[in-house]
């Protein structure tokens, strides 16, 4: 591997966080976590990588919206969640979906739009789920997903089951109106949900100080009295502890909380956005100094337990793995024409 | 040891130039760098490296032009070996004619197997336009342009109109269809909004309830159903409401309908729901001169009106005026073809697509008559109802689903006003009962086709 020339240093710097005092950017973690987080991570990365390939390509049609730069965000949540909570998001999903345990090959089939992908080919990059992970999408409208979510801990609340809801929505999607209709009912009825605000800095080609009369989006819940917190989003073990410390504030029955996590998009908003709204050193800085990837690596190597054989025994299985479900995706077949009817319905 | 193959920056892209190379043998590379740019003639991408390693070759010198897609232009020496063929992930970078996010490779260029149907037709009978002068001049301009224009025009002879929406000024519209507003009039009058389309749609029709006018931009309508209450409750019946006190001069615009593999959410043809609200003018331009004209007269016009436009049309160049002050009257059909044997009815897209089914036909001896709606809402039936005392057949198309569709209503004022003169029950084309399928084959049996007009025409002359 040839990505050891980061320094924590400059990262820790650039990230932003302001920490308001509740943890460390770090917690302790054991070298297995932390070598599972970094598997997933890369595999995210990795994966994301074959899909823009796919998209040149012509395999992949539509929007495609990577998630490069933000993986530690997924893999992070992922690692608070217990079995049963549920999750769900925008049409940037990809890297849920496959932190929540589903078969790449399927994901990257439903990205191909194959009979082999999650939803049959029929969803598409923006659409995927998956009701045994508990992941309810995958939605192209903006900000639907939240009130979705909240329905989702509603219906945790209902049941008394102790399930939490991980909503997920963008620094964009949190000037949507039905964010905040959600956020009062979700306070005043105390449902259990995170909002996971992924502030990766843009909406589009618009940053968020232009669209944003309140750029410090983990205080939108200050009127709701919803506790908020902002958190080092390219640090999965920050992000980690904090989604412990709120779904732990959603079981004890307190109501909802807000993770604003900072991170940011490597490449466009889809992969047809020239984003010229940036600058190209902008988005070197931030690999340089503050990529989740490098650092949980930086991690491994200063614990001494980076040995070389272990990470490329790692790095070897994460691209086969992209391979070959790039393999599948491209290999299996289209949709049987007659499942053009099926769906729309469903039987009692 | 891996290959790089020169990438695409759409499936339909076969070829372009590599523009510079950003390495150099010997070089390390790491998944993410950019190593060269690549050039079409529309744009200009950042190919970023997806395997690792040192770079053994470089196969296509800098400055290459015609490199056709899938070429391998540079050589790793791997490290495992055991990577995966690679090529450079397209970072696109729309230079000129940007087709920006959601565009995609929705145009006319769009899905490979969709790109057939989508050509645009030129009309075997070019009909004149009656509202054309003698002797004006006319000019190639795509409808993404004329749109452009017709703001550009109001906005310099009426100081009330201003356009707003969701990256409509820095970003020059998602789809650049405002490209150069922002420049020309400033960000007073072209408003980079917040992703909030109910409230940015509720802030426009309350500044037009004040008597400015307002021009809504939505990124897709799509997104509009965010904000139908105010479309709907605010803008279309307040008039009435207020015993004709308030007045909103509003335009809602934006792309309406499918693009190309973007999925059930971002794929509906609003036509039916806003043509079926009193109180709303709604329009469905097909060529460039009709966008500019009518988009002209809706900004003229005292009511709120909904300007359906078209993704796939964006990029598609038509005949415009040029010189004049080139306004299309609302409310008026216009037929583009004429014909004795029967009558399509259409509008948007769609009208392309009969044009096409059109020389079909005539290679079969069947001669189509193309009548192309233009205006939803008030709907001019009357050109419908005379071609078809001409033809005796009616097939309808539109993108919508059938089920209480424009083609629907056409097909019921067609049988109220001209029963005695159909030879058979009309037929209507749409898209099929479901939501817009993501997989290619399905989307393709989803949405209607030029082959399907063609059968719908012949089933209703009783042929083939
Ligand atoms: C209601 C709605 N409006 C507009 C869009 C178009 N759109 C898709 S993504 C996007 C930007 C969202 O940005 P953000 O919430 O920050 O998420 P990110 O893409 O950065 O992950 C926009 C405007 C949409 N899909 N839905
Ligand atoms: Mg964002």
């Amino acid at each position: 591997m040839a990505r050891a020339q980061t320094g924590t240093a400059g990262r820790r710097k650039a990230n932003g966080a302001e920490g308001q005092g509740k943890a460390p950017a770090t917690v302790a973690a054991t070298k297995e976590d932390l070598l599972e987080y970094y598997r997933q991570m890369l595999l995210i990365r990795r994966f994301e990588e074959r899909a823009g390939q796919l998209y040149g390509m012509g395999l992949i049609g539509g929007f495609c919206h990577l998630y490069i730069g933000q993986e530690a965000i997924a893999v992070g949540c992922e690692a608070a969640k217990r079995p049963g909570d549920q999750m769900i998001t925008g049409y940037r999903d990809h890297g849920h979906m496959l932190v929540c345990g589903m078969d790449p090959r399927e994901v990257m089939a439903e990205l191909t739009g194959r009979s082999g992908g999650s939803s049959k080919g029929k969803g598409g990059s923006m659409h995927m789920f998956s009701t045994e992970a508990a992941f309810y999408g995958g939605h192209g409208i903006v900000g639907a997903q939240v009130s979705l979510g909240t329905g989702l801990a509603f219906a945790n609340a209902y049941r008394g089951d102790g399930k939490v809801c991980f909503a997920y929505y963008g620094d964009g999607a949190a000037n949507q109106g039905q964010v905040y209709e959600s956020f009062n009912m979700a306070q005043v009825w105390k449902l259990p949900v995170v909002y996971c605000i992924e502030n990766n800095e843009y909406a589009m080609g618009t940053a968020i100080d232009r669209s944003s009369s309140e750029t410090k989006l983990h205080k939108r819940g200050i009127s709701f009295n919803i506790p908020g917190e902002e958190v080092d989003g390219m640090d999965v073990l920050a992000v980690k502890a904090a989604a412990e410390r709120a779904a732990e504030h959603c079981r004890s029955g307190k109501g909802p909380y807000i993770l604003e996590l900072k991170t940011y998009r490597y490449r466009g908003h889809s992969m047809s956005d020239p984003a010229k709204y940036r600058t190209r050193e902008e988005v070197d800085e931030v690999r340089k100094t503050r990529d989740p990837i490098d650092h949980i690596e930086d991690l491994l190597e200063k614990n001494g337990w980076a040995d070389e054989a272990t990470m490329k025994a790692i790095d070897a299985d994460v691209k086969r793995i992209v391979a070959d479900a790039a393999e599948f995706a491209r290999t299996s077949p289209e949709p049987d024409p007659s499942e053009l009817y099926t769906d729309v319905y469903t039987e009692a | 040891m891996t290959d790089i193959l020169m990438p695409a920056l759409s499936p339909t892209m076969e070829e372009g130039t590599l523009a510079k190379w950003h390495v150099k043998v010997g070089d390390t590379i790491r998944s993410g760098d950019v190593i060269a740019e690549i050039e079409t003639d529309k744009a200009t991408m950042e190919v970023e490296a997806v395997d690792e390693g040192v770079v053994e070759a470089i196969l296509v010198p800098e400055g290459t032009e015609e490199v056709k897609v899938n070429t391998a232009i540079a050589r790793l020496a791997g490290e495992g070996g055991a990577a995966a063929p690679a090529k450079a992930a397209p970072e696109p970078e729309a230079a000129v004619d940007p087709n920006p996010q959601p565009a995609s490779r929705a145009e006319a260029k769009g899905d490979p197997v969709r790109a057939a149907a989508a050509a645009p037709a030129a009309p075997a009978v070019a009909l004149k336009d009656p509202e054309l002068p003698e002797g004006v001049n006319l000019v190639k301009v795509t409808v993404r342009d004329a749109l452009r224009d017709a703001m550009a025009e109001e906005m310099r002879a009426n100081p009330d109109v201003f356009l707003m929406g969701e990256e409509v000024a820095q970003y020059q519209g998602a789809y650049k269809v405002s490209r150069g507003l922002l420049d020309e009039f400033g960000p007073k009058r072209v408003i980079d909004t917040p992703i909030t389309e109910h409230g940015f749609a509720g802030i426009g029709v309350g500044a037009a309830m004040a008597g400015l006018k307002p021009i809504v931009e939505f990124m897709t309508f799509n997104f509009a159903m965010q904000a139908i209450d105010h479309i709907i409750n605010s803008a279309a019946k307040t008039l009435y409401m207020s015993g004709g006190q308030i007045k909103t001069s509003i335009v809602f615009r934006g792309p309406n309908g499918a693009a190309a593999r973007v999925g059930a959410q971002h794929s509906q043809d609003y036509g039916a729901w806003y043509a079926h609200v009193p109180g709303l003018k709604v329009l469905a331009p097909y060529d460039a001169a009709d966008a500019k004209g009518l988009l002209k007269a809706a900004i003229r016009d005292p009511n709120p009106v909904v300007f359906l436009e078209h993704e796939m049309l964006y990029g598609q160049e038509f005949d415009v005026p040029e010189g004049i002050d080139w306004v299309v009257p609302i409310g008026k059909a216009k037929v583009r073809r004429e014909g004795t044997g029967v009558t399509l009815v259409a509008y948007s897209r769609m009208v392309g697509f009969c044009l096409q089914a059109a020389e079909v036909l005539a290679a079969d001896g069947i001669e189509a008559e193309v009548v192309d709606l233009r205006t939803l809402r008030p709907m001019d039936i009357g050109t419908v109802v005379e071609s078809v005392k001409k033809t005796n057949r009616l097939v309808t198309v539109e993108e919508g689903w059938g089920p209480m569709g424009v083609g629907a209503e056409v097909c019921a004022k067609v049988t109220e006003l001209a029963f005695d003169y159909l030879d058979a029950p009309p037929l209507r084309v749409c898209q099929e009962d479901v939501p817009l399928p993501y997989a290619a084959n399905l989307e393709l049996l989803s949405m209607p086709s030029v082959e399907r007009i063609v059968a719908a025409a012949k089933a209703v002359s009783y042929r083939g």
